[in-house]
């Protein structure tokens, strides 16, 4: 095995990573923030892969995809929160696992219903098709460097947002005390409605990266929606950092397993059952790390302890 | 006689009827989707201890109920190609019988429950709810990427399994073995309801602290409702698979679970007849509406959306009232 | 000086900067009723948390019946004799009262794994359950809905649950808490009964009922115990005064 399929994997892993995070970001601020699991999360991940291959198809651009993509998701996500969220933070988890499977149910048949059940297709934009070539003449698509890069100025964007502005101040402080933020004057239904679209618009963005490397098409969410859990679940809930780092960790196992597993059974085994036998491990790995994650620490990396 | 009572007796009344009344009809399609009906409300007998006894918030039950289906499959696919499961260190054999298979699946689905439970309930709350998720997803991958029992595109079997004394090719008498499960999984579900053990793991439930201040641990309690949960599941999920005469990733994805859920909290969480409801109305609607429009779950999402915000208790609650079950 | 049945050695915790349990040793012999009192934010809480096994001190030993608990879980304590009460009731609400007693004779028993039997059809597990209901004066409301139970009931059922263990320490958490004078003096009655049975390690807050059942008093200020004695060795107490009243002796 090359060095440079090694690198050309971990860049794998990191893209795989970043675009997981955009994901487990906003699962992870809405339940620190609110208190609420949302699995229609991937419902907005899909709501922004298909306005984005809506208006690239209608204006050819795809700056404006994107834009329309975070838009539209963040718009649904507002919507949604309006309309049904809102009324499930008092609720049990049970509660909220229900309404929000029967959110995916509407937003799915829905969008069927509109689009029908082929997948659409959104073009890489000509100035980011191609391969580059990187230092130690690796030829690597531009594009999914470009998402790496995009994935992490985000990262930093968000840091930021919590850590030193005045809605990030106030979302820390709606993580710690509801009501004493109520008390100060602060509308705290307004401040709910705002980062639940925060977090859908972060969903829709990641969409609309992700569609642009695969298809675009109905059910496409709910897949990253669990693994963007078990990154929440390897973090630990309601933290950023963990979220990343998370997110990460999964994003290089599930890659890299997938190459490393069967080569290393090969070692020990005939090479047809060590493909075999690598790939059935390989597609459970992350989850074995989740469970290791979990003996050793049961509220995550980052999580509070409890 | 109370409401709820007497509401479970003409369910169950019904459950024996409508299939014969459908058999001297001659419509063998409406004993089959009663027997869909009667295994989904298996499954959800299997989750309602769990979620309802327990609490336990469980989105992969799906994998247990996808163990069943693989273990009816791979047993009948060695059966009928008459190649041993394996050779050494003892000859173990596929089988058609539907006794064998249904133990089988009850202790490997139960097994897969003790390993999960033993990892998730090391947390509760919305991190169990994930986790959960997460097993059971690592599961559907794993049988996706199982070659050698036909991977993505499952497996299927010629003909539907046996039981001593029954033809179980005809309709009806596959339905009376499936009705017969269900009632047992009932009795047990109300037995354990009633017990010392259904007695401390609802107050594990309600007052974990409690509970360990008495002697007991929650976490203990839950883990062996766990594992009743999930074998009975399994069973279900054999009897699905043998329903079908297929058994595919797709009886271990996400929105199986999701599904059972829904049978659950449709029918009524924690009430004995809960699931029973629940599974007939599903399979009701999905027949109606499915008729009607093939984008019929939108309706399902709607109606499961007005029953988390306003009807609390599902359709046993609404039937009976409050009180015995619980939110 | 008797052998105390249950007792801390040095126990020691810190929350960061707080140390909330500051070299606590206190003992439990028996017979007696023995009180913590303290103002809030004392450490008391903590201090039932280590003995009863919610919380593991930094360090330092638990000790009860001659034997050092500090590495075992809350059930296993409870399962050695180790009963206690919660200053908030915790009781399963949707359960009856009886449901509740039973609980705790099934923790007692170890007859918790029988699946297929009603609990309320084991004679044995029913008795122990109904003596404590008696006991506290709960006999008639049996089949009431523990949430339908007036707070003052709630507070009975409580000490109910605790014996239906027939423990060999008693470990009482505010057990007065929102009680009435009228209710606070039938509890103090039922506590003073119990004495006989099992010592108490009672927390309070409510010094009537402290000064009427107590035999010996340890003060809590700051995690630290800074006097234990009899009540009239605690009401003339400088350091006492100093720190409930704040004027130096």
């Amino acid at each position: 095995m090359s060095p440079i399929l090694i690198i050309e994997q971990v860049l794998n892993g990191l893209q795989f990573g970043v675009m997981l995070f955009l994901m487990a970001a906003g699962l992870t601020l809405i339940f620190g923030v609110m208190g609420l699991i949302n699995l229609a999360h991937g419902s907005l991940y899909m709501v922004g892969a298909f306005a984005a291959a809506g208006v690239a198809a209608a204006t050819g651009s795809f700056l404006m995809a994107l834009v329309a993509a975070m838009a539209a998701a963040a718009l649904a996500g507002a919507l949604v929160e309006l309309a049904v969220i809102r009324r499930l933070y008092d609720k049990d988890h049970l509660d909220q696992v229900l309404a929000t499977f029967a959110l995916i149910l509407i937003f799915s048949e829905g969008t069927r219903w509109l689009f029908g059940s082929f997948p659409l297709f959104l073009d890489i934009p000509d100035a980011l098709a191609g391969p580059v070539t990187l230092p130690g003449g690796i030829q690597y698509p531009l594009y999914r460097l470009v998402l790496i890069g995009a994935g992490l100025a985000v990262a930093a964007l968000l840091g930021l947002l919590i850590g030193r502005t005045r809605l990030g101040i106030r979302i820390r402080a709606g993580e710690n005390d509801r009501e004493m933020i109520a008390a100060l004057g602060v509308d705290i239904s307004k401040l709910y409605t705002l980062v639940f679209a925060l977090g859908a618009a972060l969903a829709g963005l990641a969409g609309a990266l992700v569609g642009a490397i695969q298809s675009v098409q109905v059910g496409m969410g709910e897949p990253v929606l669990i693994l963007a859990f078990v990154v929440i679940v390897i973090g630990g809930i309601g933290s950023i950092r963990g979220a990343l780092v998370g997110a990460l960790l999964v994003g290089l196992t599930d890659t890299l397993g997938g190459i490393f597993l069967p080569e290393l059974f090969k070692l020990v085994m005939a090479p047809a059952a060590a493909t075999s036998a690598g790939a059935s491990l390989a597609s459970m790995s992350i989850y074995i790390l989740m469970g290791a994650v979990l003996i050793w620490r049961p509220t995550g990396l980052f999580g509070a302890r409890a | 006689m109370t409401r709820e009572r007497l509401f479970n007796a003409l369910l169950l009344a019904g459950l024996v009827l409508v299939p014969l009344a459908a058999q001297a009809a001659d419509e063998p399609f409406t004993i089959t989707l009663a027997t869909r009906a009667v295994i989904l409300a298996l499954a959800a007998v299997g989750l309602n201890i769990a979620l309802g006894l327990g609490g336990l918030v469980s989105l992969g039950h799906a994998a247990f109920f996808g163990i069943g289906g693989y273990a009816m499959g791979i047993l009948a696919s060695h059966a009928q190609s008459y190649a041993p499961l394996a050779e050494w260190p003892i000859l173990i054999e596929g089988t058609k019988s539907m006794p064998v298979i249904w133990l089988v699946a009850i202790l490997a689905s139960g097994l897969a429950a003790l390993v999960i439970g033993a990892l998730s309930l090391r947390t509760s709350g919305v991190y169990f709810i994930m986790i959960t998720l997460a097993f059971g997803q690592m599961f559907f991958f794993f049988t996706i990427s199982w070659a050698a029992y036909g991977g993505e595109d499952g497996l299927s079997i010629y003909v539907r399994n046996g039981f001593p004394g029954l033809n179980t090719l005809a309709p009806l008498p596959f339905y009376g073995l499936c009705l017969v499960l269900l009632c047992a999984a009932l009795w047990l579900f109300d037995r354990l309801a009633k017990s010392p053990f259904g007695l401390a793991l609802g107050a594990a439930r309600q007052v974990p602290a409690r509970v360990a201040a008495v002697g007991l641990d929650p976490t203990r309690l839950r883990l062996v409702a766990f594992v009743i949960s999930g074998a009975i599941t399994g069973l279900a999920g054999a009897l699905f698979a043998d329903l079908n005469r297929f058994v595919s990733p797709a009886m271990l994805s996400w929105q199986m679970s999701g599904e059972i859920m829904v049978l659950v909290i449709l029918g009524g969480v924690g009430r004995l007849f809960g699931p029973v409801a629940g599974a007939v109305v599903y399979v009701t609607l999905e027949h109606l509406l499915g008729g009607i429009t093939e984008f019929w779950h939108i309706f399902l999402g709607l109606i499961l959306l007005g029953i988390v915000l306003f009807a609390r208790g599902g359709i046993v609650g609404l039937v009976a009232g409050r009180g015995g079950g619980h939110d | 000086m008797t052998e105390p049945i249950l007792a801390t050695r040095g126990i020691t915790k810190a929350f960061g900067a707080l140390t909330a349990s500051d070299d606590i040793s206190i003992d439990l012999r028996p017979g007696e009723i023995h009180a913590v009192i303290g103002p809030n934010g004392a450490g008391k809480s903590t201090l039932i948390a280590q003995i009863c096994g919610g919380l593991a001190p930094d360090a330092g030993q638990v000790i009860f019946g001659g034997q050092d608990v500090t590495g075992l879980a809350t059930p296993a304590r409870a399962r050695m004799g180790l009963a206690r009460t919660f200053q908030i009731s915790a009781l399963a609400m949707e359960d009856t009262v009886l449901q509740n007693v039973l609980l705790g004779a099934l923790g007692a028993s170890g007859r918790v794994w029988r699946f297929l039997r009603p609990a309320l059809k084991d004679r044995a597990l029913r008795e122990r359950a109904e003596a404590a209901l008696a006991r506290v004066g709960l006999a008639d409301h049996a089949r009431t809905r523990t949430a339908e139970l007036s707070h003052g009931q709630r507070r009975q059922l409580e000490v109910a649950v605790a014996l239906t263990l027939r423990p060999r320490a008693f470990v009482m958490d505010e057990p007065m808490a929102g009680l009435g004078a009228e209710g606070s003096k039938q509890l103090t009655g039922v506590l003073d009964g119990l004495r006989a049975e099992a010592p108490i390690l009672l927390v309070e807050h409510d010094m009537d009922a402290v000064f009427a059942l107590a035999d010996r008093i340890s003060v809590l200020v700051y995690g630290r115990v800074i006097e234990t004695g009899s009540v009239e060795t605690i009401r003339n107490s400088p350091a006492v005064r100093e720190a409930y009243l704040g004027d130096p002796a």
